[in-house]
């Protein structure tokens, strides 16, 4: 496969230590994963709300 | 102590126009500002990523001692810097939102307390399954970790605050109050390998004996470090522009937007 690596199972082995590092990548990609779509949908009901709210009190009275 | 005027108070006199830097310091322009560069910094963040662990995982040779174990520190160093660094950054400006009552600043720092609480559990939780093969303990209550472990709760004990306190004012204050009394503990998580015997390691980049292993674990380590920077800028930055239109929701710039988006 690389130099590192002769096979797949080899490299997801890692040398006895996977459970280890593949621990620890994969709980961080978890994490950094819904992190921003968490951040994102916060957003998002931000937006719906500040529609929600200039509908009840339509500033431009020109457009209404 | 309201020494300054109040950004709200139609009233109060303007400030002198030409400061470029206070430009952004407006909620809906820096607003515009986030929704451009939240896409770069992921760009940047992906990209380094990608590099980082190519080269922590095919290019770095395996660790004479440590065999393969030692890959975790391409993601416990950087998380763990982010950690102690993002408190330091949250501290400053939740007091520069409080010294100068500026809502901005007040909201990014808060927009930075989940980020530094996700980066000190990772830290913590990458280290303690490092831990296991090297020291034979997932955890041990050293200077280093138990400091690090009082970051987390302090990260926690701030959102918890800011949000248990419904005057927005009045929890942007203490919410500064406890970030800046807290970042006592950040030079103590520095400096614990020094002042206390830990079984943490003093310093972190001595890891290898060769030094044409460690110019390339370097490298990856670097490389991934600069690609948490930029994760922790995009989603402090999403966070702030949520943050930002639910406290401008009355205002009539919100609005605008709104009418834009939907003309769209």
């Amino acid at each position: 496969m690389t130099a590192q690596w002769s096979s797949a199972a080899e490299f997801f082995h890692m040398s006895g230590y996977g459970f280890y590092v593949w621990g620890s990548y994969g709980v961080a990609l978890v994490v950094m994963l819904a992190e921003p779509l968490l951040a994102r949908r916060r957003h998002q009901q931000a937006l719906l709300q500040a529609g929600r709210m200039s509908d009840d009190e339509p500033l431009d009275k020109e457009q209404a | 102590m309201n020494l300054m005027p109040d950004r709200n108070d139609p009233t109060a006199p303007r400030p002198a126009s030409g400061w470029r830097l206070f430009w952004f310091a407006a909620p809906s322009r820096f607003y515009a500002l986030t929704n451009r560069l939240v896409p770069l910094c992921w760009l940047v963040a992906i990209g380094f990523a990608a590099a980082g662990l190519y080269i922590g995982f095919f290019i770095a040779p395996t660790d004479a001692v440590q065999g393969d174990a030692y890959r975790i520190i391409f993601i416990h160093v950087p998380t763990a810097w982010m950690s102690m660094l993002l408190y330091l950054v949250m501290a400053f400006w939740a007091a520069i939102g409080w010294a100068f009552k500026a809502r901005l600043a007040s909201m990014v720092a808060e927009s930075i307390a989940p980020t530094g609480a996700v980066f000190t559990f990772l830290a913590l939780w990458t280290g303690a399954l490092w831990g296991r093969p090297t020291w034979g303990t997932y955890w041990v209550w050293d200077a280093r970790l138990t400091t690090e472990l009082i970051l987390l709760f302090l990260y926690l004990g701030y959102i918890a605050l800011v949000n248990a306190i419904d005057d927005r004012r009045r929890a942007d204050q203490a919410g500064a109050l406890l970030a800046v009394v807290g970042s006592i503990n950040v030079p103590i998580i520095y400096f614990s390998v020094q002042w206390w015997n830990t079984l943490h390691q003093g310093a972190t980049i001595s890891v290898t004996a060769a030094p044409k292993m460690a110019s390339t674990m370097l490298t990856a380590m670097l490389l991934m470090t600069v690609a948490c920077w930029a994760y922790a800028f995009a989603v402090v930055f999403m966070r702030t522009r949520a943050y930002i239109l639910e406290r401008d929701s009355h205002t009539g710039w919100v609005c605008e937007l709104r009418q834009r988006r939907i003309e769209r």
